[in-house]
């Protein structure tokens, strides 16, 4: 079978020293994205546990596989869980869940949750779409744009360039920012003529790292177009799988002008709009419980 | 000089004497003077015996010998109401542009409008689609007039249509349904473009991709307006670029 590049690792995780049995209220936020499916167990409000894998042909099947995941080896079962929210792309599809909220407010409310009060902007790059959101110092949506019709500026054309060059996607960042000078970006917009443009520069001679400087300098302007329109508001934060490639993120700053808080290690910023709906989760199961 | 194809045509006293076309491949102007020199031959003419060359398309500048050069909006419409005096509109779809343009009933351009940013409303997005179903080019067009169902698609962009022609192989859903809910996207696409010009009639359709059968009936119930096809209308932008120096129309160089 042929090397698929543009694969990425799919992994589930713990956190340690938290003991569930002891708990008063979990719940699960399950994001259902068009690419990776990701679900995000907490206790208490506390992340708890959580996976991250390709979305399949199925939603429903990604949510139960996602799940189960993320509560492998934990001892907890499906069952235990009090109270499941889903979100994002396929969150219509997520059979066990109680109720779905849009992966915009989820982003939002997950991101206040990982950084704190002080978030104000959320870009969240994912596979296939590409959003900008604002909130307020509760993770309250205040406004949002996005792109989700076309592939550029998305982790799709990250994809369509890893594969195009045979580079693994985690090393597409790292390997675009070993260039001594910055090429002129890739002119085409779209991702099929880009793609054909960045073969005429392989075929001129332009050695892998500097076709991906121009390929990330291209695509990091194109989002800066979109936060630019709903306005970037510090502390600004990146969410989504492009979050982790560096070679767009380096030059997403420049282009704006302001940093990303840097990444919390105990986090992944790709479940983001999973702990969101987790936390959404234990808000309605409260609610639900006094109510009754 | 287009971004797929190369074409020449040899216009004498307003008549097509020869003509050819060729891949544009990796260097362009090598196809270009390849061709130029089997159509020379075809028409039995040396070089010497042309009196006026004139360039278009995207890749005009590879022709550096050209007496003058045309954009591809005002040679499509000396080339459409050349074949077709009525014309008013036409539709040229290339393999990475879409064009519409107006033109008065002396076949001067007077407005258009274009897309070659999106490989979506272009021949590109057909190819990649033909691929994802794995039906040849030259077959899909004819296979979506067998389509018993209508199947909207969802997506615009090329490659997330990509990933929607997989998800409807799936479901199962036929072929020659999937090539026409293929066709009618990219049709509803041209479609909106020749719209922001205003439909003026008669219409005709012209580039490489006018050739597809399942795109023009596509194209005809999304416009709701006959569409006159010529029998070779991918070289259309050629013949009017040929016009254009018989009119003075071309710019000098």
């Amino acid at each position: 079978m042929m090397k698929e590049y543009w694969r990425w690792p799919e992994y589930r995780r713990t956190v340690p020293g938290k003991d569930w049995t002891r708990a008063e209220v979990v719940t699960a936020g399950v994001d259902v994205g068009a690419v990776s499916s990701k679900a995000a167990i907490m206790v208490d409000g506390e992340l708890y546990a959580y996976s991250i894998m390709r979305t399949g042909a199925s939603s429903p099947d990604s949510a139960n596989k996602a799940v189960n995941w993320a509560l492998e080896g934990t001892g907890m079962k499906l069952d235990d869980v009090q109270y499941v929210v889903g979100t994002g792309y396929g969150r219509v599809n997520v059979p066990f869940a109680d109720k779905a909220i849009t992966e915009i407010t989820c982003h939002a409310r997950g991101a206040n949750y990982i950084w704190g009060p002080t978030v104000r902007t959320i870009l969240d790059m994912g596979g296939q779409d590409c959003k900008a959101i604002r909130c307020d110092e509760k993770g309250k949506v205040t406004a949002f744009l996005m792109n989700d019709k076309c592939a550029a500026g998305t982790g799709r054309g990250i994809e369509v360039i890893a594969d195009l060059l045979s580079v693994p996607i985690e090393e597409v960042g790292p390997m675009s920012l070993k260039v001594e000078k910055e090429p002129e970006p890739v002119s085409s917009t779209c991702v099929v003529f880009a793609k054909s443009e960045a073969m005429g520069l392989l075929r001129k001679g332009w050695p892998k790292e500097t076709v991906l400087a121009s390929y990330c300098s291209a695509m990091a302007s194109r989002i800066a177009e979109l936060l630019k329109r709903v306005g970037v508001q510090e502390d600004f934060v990146i969410t989504g799988g492009i979050s982790k490639n560096v070679g767009i993120v380096k030059r997403l700053e420049d282009i704006i002008g302001v940093k990303a808080l840097p990444m919390k290690k105990e986090f992944d910023p790709i479940i983001a709009g999973a702990i969101g709906a987790g936390l959404f989760a234990r808000e309605l199961y409260e609610k639900e419980r006094k109510d009754a | 000089m287009g971004s797929k194809n190369v074409r020449v045509l040899i216009l004498k006293d307003g008549q097509i004497l020869a003509k050819g076309l060729i891949l544009s491949g990796f260097d362009q102007k090598a196809a270009a003077e390849k061709l130029f020199n089997e159509v020379l031959r075809k028409a039995g003419l040396s070089r010497d015996d042309i009196a006026h060359i004139v360039a278009t398309g995207a890749g005009k500048d590879s022709a550096p010998y050209a007496n003058s050069e045309i954009s591809m909006v005002g040679a499509d419409a000396l080339g459409g109401n050349f074949l077709y005096p009525s014309v008013r509109t036409v539709i040229d779809v290339g393999a990475e542009t879409s064009r519409a343009v107006r033109c008065n009933e002396e076949g001067k351009m007077v407005d258009f409008a274009i897309n070659e940013k999106c490989a979506a409303g272009s021949g590109t997005f057909i190819e990649a689609m033909a691929r994802a179903l794995e039906v040849k080019l030259e077959e899909i067009g004819s296979l979506s007039l067998e389509a018993k169902k209508t199947i909207s698609m969802n997506a615009q962009c090329t490659i997330f249509s990509e990933s929607e022609v997989v998800s409807l192989i799936h479901e199962k859903a036929s072929k020659a349904d999937i090539a026409r809910a293929i066709h009618d996207s990219i049709a509803n696409r041209i479609a909106s473009l020749a719209r922001r010009l205003g439909i003026q009639r008669d219409v005709v359709l012209v580039g490489g991709v006018a050739k597809n059968v399942g795109f023009v009936s596509s194209l005809q119930k999304t416009l709701e307006v006959e569409l006159l096809v010529p029998e070779e209308p991918e070289f259309v932008g050629a013949l009017g670029a040929a016009l254009s120096s018989l009119e003075g129309g071309g710019s000098g160089k």
